[in-house]
């Protein structure tokens, strides 16, 4: 598969930010609205996977890694559970919400800083969801593009 | 009242399109049309699960199983043969 006609590269390369914004959005108020940190991740990687059809996986692996896809998995990983563990530690249990409540981040309505997200440590812990669902789902479909490409000569 | 009349006809036509879109799914010896119709069957789906007033599921459905479901049961197929064998 390397890559389709002019057509679908320009319509693919219009489209995408629409998709990934949308994804986006639907990650950061995973608090609020219906959605959260897997939904946004999915609608993002399927728009990753959208460029991977329309450009080719040869291109896509000359972008971005496997590896660096895998490292920003774990990553998302690490970081839920260290919330989780910071939780333990500056709270009374594992999962304590521990923003909630203070003046200073991410707290409570109507005091300074504390309005740019009120829920806590829960959109930090969509954000880390989202992360490595968008590098999990894309990696698995780049990997799987480029190693039948790699294989069979003769398939297109 | 008329809204209401529209939703319940939509709640009886959708399952009946999911019906008829699994059927295809399995009828059909081209396994491109048969992916295509696993596809069709999930947007449906996802609608029906929108109208039961679920959005999270419907997000969580359109994007896994209409599009990167789909993409790698194409990517699978292009590795292999198109046409199912009897």
């Amino acid at each position: 598969m390397s890559g389709m006609s002019k057509i679908v590269k320009t319509i693919s390369s219009i489209t995408f930010p629409f998709v990934t914004i949308y994804g986006l959005y639907v990650i950061a108020h995973g608090h609020l609205t219906p959605g959260g940190g897997f939904q946004g991740g999915a609608v993002v990687a399927s728009g990753c996977a959208m460029i991977l059809v329309a450009y080719g996986s040869v291109w896509t692996m000359g972008k971005i890694k496997e590896k660096h896809l895998s490292v920003l998995e774990s990553f998302g990983a690490i970081g839920f559970i260290g919330l989780a563990f910071l939780g333990l530690i500056f709270g009374t249990m594992f999962f304590k919400n521990f923003l909630v409540g203070n003046d200073f981040l991410f707290g409570e309505i109507g005091k300074g800083l504390s309005n740019i997200s009120t829920a806590g440590a829960l959109p930090l812990m969509n954000f880390a969801v989202g992360l490595k669902v968008i590098a999990g789902l894309f990696g698995i479909v780049l990997v799987m593009a480029y190693t039948t490409k790699a294989k069979g000569g003769k398939i297109e | 009242m008329v809204a209401e009349m529209l939703v319940n006809i939509v709640h009886i036509i959708i399952p009946i399109l999911i019906v008829i879109a699994s059927a295809f799914a399995v009828v059909f010896k081209d396994l491109i049309a048969a992916a295509i119709a696993v596809a069709a069957m999930s947007l449906l789906l996802s609608l029906e699960f929108y109208i039961l007033h679920a959005p999270d599921v419907a997000i969580a459905e359109a994007g896994i199983g209409a599009c990167l479901t789909t993409a790698i049961l194409v990517i699978a197929i292009r590795a292999t043969r198109r046409e199912e064998e009897a």
